[in-house]
């Protein structure tokens, strides 16, 4: 399983790989948003926390098609079917790199991006905890996802109306966590909801996930 | 002597149809046996029931866990990685001997600094190949080994399965061309082609067939 993470977070930095791609993305959505919405500082603090947090879902959305479908392209994942990792395992190692590359870039990046968006400092320390605890459950959730229209050709779009539906009570937690957090209240409930949707994820969806990567090897 | 894998009275379908039905033999260490048949009578479909990647329709396949080792059209190569890192991560995953022998084995060992996007398409199949002596496994399944491969390169394909045999393994292997394996027996499918009235019949028989 070590060496199937090695391999995926070498591929993702080699060319082609994708790495820095989320990360780009969710810079220009950041300083578009500025752009479309006018200069006022005012409005734009108010409405920085939905904002980021949608940048970053969106983010994590465009490389998700790559965590299985590249595998299975090239006969990977029939390979890794066969192999003695259990594909609870593999999913789970190929979700984390997904969030290695995209989610963990994201966060680290965050108080940058909150500084284009006029966000209160009060709220920046909440924007990273909140990130840290709810990318990975994008990550798990996008895995799922992946798995489910991994067999189809032009998946992308199919992947996107599945996936974000399942975003909402992520986004609604993570972005209630930094207004809280604005407005100098306690953000402690809504990261406990969210720390607790990222672990009912990650407990649930390397299997769910596995069993339809199953069902598409057929 | 026990055997590595058993296959009992199976039958498999693709895409909801049967292919072939009633098909039995056994696979015992230092054997290989070569599938025949027309295109389309389901011996990548049989390979992959053994693989474990689909379950049969009817029958048992008895083989012990992880005896396995599975190659197919596709190799599982990443262009982005030398031959050495792909080679090098197959078995890591399968907690296989070292690619050292694998290399030289398939006449790789000069191209082992190369992208693998770079490889032709047969030493891309070396290369695939090379992946089965990393494994490990001893029950080698094979679908069309030797697609895109010279005549040399059949000759040392066949030398590094007779060196598999006789370490005690074994291998199953569909193809249409001559594999230079004299001592290989030889499963023609025709036979066994699933009963006309059926296969052609175009739903599925029941929820359980339709996603088997």
């Amino acid at each position: 399983m070590k060496a199937l993470l090695i391999r995926d977070l070498q591929l993702a930095t080699r060319a082609g790989g994708g790495f820095g791609l989320g990360l780009a993305f969710f810079l220009i959505v950041c300083t578009l948003v500025p752009f479309g919405v006018g200069p006022q500082g005012g409005t734009l603090a108010r409405i920085a926390p939905g904002i980021l947090w949608v940048g970053a879902l969106l983010a994590c959305l465009l490389s998700l098609d790559r965590i299985f479908a590249l595998d299975w392209e090239d006969g990977s994942l029939d390979l890794l079917a066969t192999a003695p990792v259990p594909l609870e395992g593999a999913v789970l190692v190929k979700a984390a790199a997904h969030w290695i590359t995209t989610g963990l870039p994201l966060v680290l990046a965050a108080p940058l991006f909150g500084l284009l968006l006029h966000l209160p400092d009060a709220a920046q320390p909440w924007l990273v905890l909140s990130l840290a605890i709810g990318t990975p459950a994008l990550s798990m959730l996008g895995a799922f996802g992946a798995a489910l229209t991994v067999g189809l050709r032009r998946g992308g779009l199919l992947l996107s109306l599945l996936v974000l539906p399942l975003y909402v009570p992520t986004l609604i937690f993570g972005a209630e966590a930094v207004r809280l957090g604005a407005a100098g209240g306690d953000p402690a409930t809504p990261l406990v909801f969210l720390a607790a949707i990222t672990l009912a994820v990650l407990a649930a969806i390397p299997f769910a996930a596995s069993a339809a990567l199953r069902v598409n090897l057929r | 002597m026990t055997a590595l894998l058993s296959v009992t009275d199976l039958a498999v379908a693709r895409g909801g149809r049967r292919a072939v039905e009633g098909v039995s033999f056994e696979l015992h260490p230092a054997q290989a046996l070569i599938l025949r048949g027309p295109n389309g009578i389901g011996k990548t479909t049989l390979l992959r029931c053994v693989a474990g990647l689909q379950p049969p329709v009817e029958g048992r396949i008895d083989a012990a866990p992880d005896t396995v080792a599975y190659a197919a059209h596709a190799d599982g190569l990443k262009g982005a990685l030398t031959v050495a890192e792909n080679l090098r991560f197959w078995s890591s995953t399968f907690a296989g001997p070292g690619i050292d022998a694998a290399l030289e084995t398939m006449n790789l060992r000069d191209l082992a600094d190369r992208p693998a996007a770079l490889l032709s398409a047969g030493q891309k199949r070396r290369l695939g190949l090379a992946r089965l002596l990393v494994t490990g496994r001893p029950l080698w399944v094979l679908d069309e080994p030797t697609v895109s491969l010279d005549a040399a390169s059949v000759a040392l394909f066949a030398e590094a399965v007779r060196a598999h045999l006789g370490a005690g393994g074994a291998a199953l292997m569909a193809t249409h061309i001559d594999l230079g394996l004299p001592e290989a027996s030889i499963l023609d499918l025709t036979p066994f082609r699933a009963d006309p009235t059926r296969a052609t019949r175009g739903a599925p028989a029941g929820f359980d067939e339709a996603f088997a």
